[in-house]
């Protein structure tokens, strides 16, 4: 053993010791930044450790270069100009494009590598090409629905989608094992697995509803683990095992974390189709059908303003609208306003408010929303039978109460925020139509609610000019 | 490899590393943690490295090393910045808080 591969396996272990830290650090709200650091520090380390042991040829450094500069600006622009409300379907790119690499990675090496290939490796082929292929297929049709490119097809929520669903994966299996099985890599069986795998991954993945992408995103995460550790065993490096197994694993985790805070379980999200798709006809697309409703009252941004000045204690419910509509500044000069008036403001968070957990924290905090006033379900739901006035801005599932009272709700037995207790609720909505996940809500026609429809931005601009013509600005000065 | 024993140990015990790492996890960090472990699955890198470095010349191995370097680039440098984009604002308020 050289010195330089001394060095090298020393960079490794520093680079894997790094990798444990950092991914540990990121499940602590104090450590979190620094820790997302270090990884990429970790990363830098491995990627500069590998560099050195291997000694790249000029030519080889000159694809080096290309790919790099590729790849690396494109991300940079990405992660810099994408807006925060469109988080998730950006992590589901970015996730897509880990899963295509390990994907070429196996396909070159399948395909254009003349060295014998052993049947562990040819074995390691299969896993990389078949998890690759769907991490990516799968992750792109998750960032097309979140973004609503893509809807979900009717015979998606049939038992036809089980049909074609084994018939890929059976596909799918046949062309690993004959792949495995032949010493000679043959296009035949290596086209077959690619093909099946990728439609295999918008198959299961098209069938799942809007509601539950972010446990399929972060469980599509886990497998790009998984197809990072394939890509190890194919070229041979065992830092990559360790570091695709340890996401892979984590990543399984952290799904069943997601699926814990959703009351799911992960079976139900994979193979139970779209959550109400079957019991309303207004999916997705939010225009809805307005049927079903019979004791909607609404009423103007002028008479939930008198509400709120009078009211000493007020809840704001933030969801998905809210970010839709960039609404989180208005929200927080509302707050900012009815503060002044005395009012004491909190914000509820269910856990899966918005399109995926955390969502909420990340919009509020970018508004400079305190972090104390952001309040968890279960802390909350004991305080709204003494608040007066709760607001309910774009959130819509997560408010829902016959997820705790009717048995045939498809969301019964979701923790929801018990909004209906409080005194008198105001939803700000757009129009009637149905949620996320397509079920109507009870909540619109209880009689402590009242619906502000419009837009969230311009209902709480509306809102700030109402209070302040009613002299609740003025008042501050004169107090302070 | 020096041997398939070795690799498989590796496996093994990686995975039993990543599944004592995460345990509780406040919700408010689900979407980070999911961002920023995407950036790490990024690490295929070290793979498209690898493929290029021993591509001997080869165009194709090259190429595929080329564009499978780039795709995995993307997820890393964008996940990392992406992440800390959303770290860096609960820190901000944080600190926001206590002056």
């Amino acid at each position: 053993m050289s010195a330089i591969d001394v060095f090298g396996y020393g960079i490794d272990l520093l680079a894997v010791l790094l990798l444990a830290l950092g991914l540990k650090g990121l499940s602590k709200v104090r450590s979190a930044r620094s820790a997302n650091g270090l990884a990429a520090l970790a990363m830098g380390l491995a990627v500069a450790g590998l560099l050195i042991q291997l000694q790249p040829s000029p030519t080889a450094w000159l694809w080096i270069a290309l790919g790099t500069a590729g790849g690396g600006l494109l991300g940079l622009l990405t992660a810099q100009r994408v807006p925060m409300t469109a988080m998730p379907e950006t992590v589901a790119l970015f996730n897509g494009c880990g899963g295509m690499a390990s994907l070429l990675v196996a396909l070159a090496v399948a395909l254009f590598d003349p060295g014998d290939s052993g049947l562990v490796e040819r074995i390691s082929i299969v896993i990389s090409v078949f998890v690759g292929a769907i991490t990516f297929s799968g992750s792109i049709v998750a960032m097309g629905k979140l973004q609503g490119w893509i809807g979900t097809p009717g015979w998606t929520q049939s038992s036809v989608r089980h049909a074609v669903n084994i018939t890929l994966a059976l596909a799918s299996l046949v062309g690993g094992v004959f792949l495995a099985a032949s010493p000679v890599s043959e296009a035949g069986p290596l086209w077959l697995l690619v093909l099946a795998s990728t439609l295999l991954g918008i198959g299961v993945t098209l069938s799942i509803g809007g509601a539950d992408m972010p446990v399929v995103i972060s469980l599509l995460n886990s497998y790009s683990g998984v197809a990072a550790a394939a890509a190890g065993f194919v070229v041979g490096s065992q830092l990559l095992i360790v570091a695709g197994a340890m996401v892979g694993a984590a990543g399984l985790i952290l799904t069943q974390v997601m699926c814990t805070a959703m009351n799911r379980s992960l079976l139900s999200v994979l193979f139970g189709g779209a959550l109400g798709a079957g019991s309303s006809g207004g999916h997705v697309g939010g225009g809805g059908d307005e049927a079903g409703y019979s004791r909607i009252v609404s009423c103007s941004a002028e008479e939930c303003a008198m509400a709120l000045e009078t009211a000493e204690r007020v809840v704001f419910v933030p969801g998905y609208g809210l970010a839709v509509a960039q609404a989180q500044h208005a929200l927080r000069e509302l707050a900012k306003l009815l503060e002044a008036n005395g009012s004491e403001v909190s914000y509820a968070i269910h856990p899966v408010a918005g399109r995926m957990p955390g969502h909420m924290n990340v919009l509020l905090a970018e508004a400079d929303v305190p972090y104390e006033q952001l309040i968890e379900m279960d802390t909350i739901n004991p305080e709204f039978p003494r608040t007066d006035v709760v607001i309910v801005l774009g959130a819509n599932d997560v408010v829902n109460p016959d997820a705790k009272t009717d048995p045939s709700s498809p969301l019964y037995g979701m923790p929801v925020l018990e909004v209906d207790q409080a005194r008198q609720v105001f939803v700000v909505k757009r129009s009637l139509g149905a949620g996320y996940a397509g079920i109507a809500n009870a909540l619109f026609e209880l009689p402590q609610t009242a619906m502000v429809f419009g837009d969230a931005k311009a209902v709480l601009q509306q809102l700030c000019t109402e209070l302040r013509s009613q002299g609740v600005g003025s008042k501050v000065a004169v107090a302070a | 490899m020096s041997s398939l024993d070795q690799a498989l140990w590796v496996l093994l015990l990686g995975s039993l590393l990543g599944l004592e790492l995460i345990g509780k996890v406040p919700p408010t960090l689900h979407t980070p943690l999911m961002s920023g472990a995407n950036a790490i699955s990024g690490i295929t890198v070290l793979a498209s490295i690898t493929l290029i470095a021993e591509a001997d010349g080869s165009p194709p191995l090259l190429l595929l090393g080329a564009v499978s370097l780039g795709f995995a680039l993307f997820n890393v440098i964008g996940g990392f910045l992406v992440t800390d984009r959303m770290l860096a604002m609960f820190s901000r308020k944080k600190s926001g808080a206590g002056s």
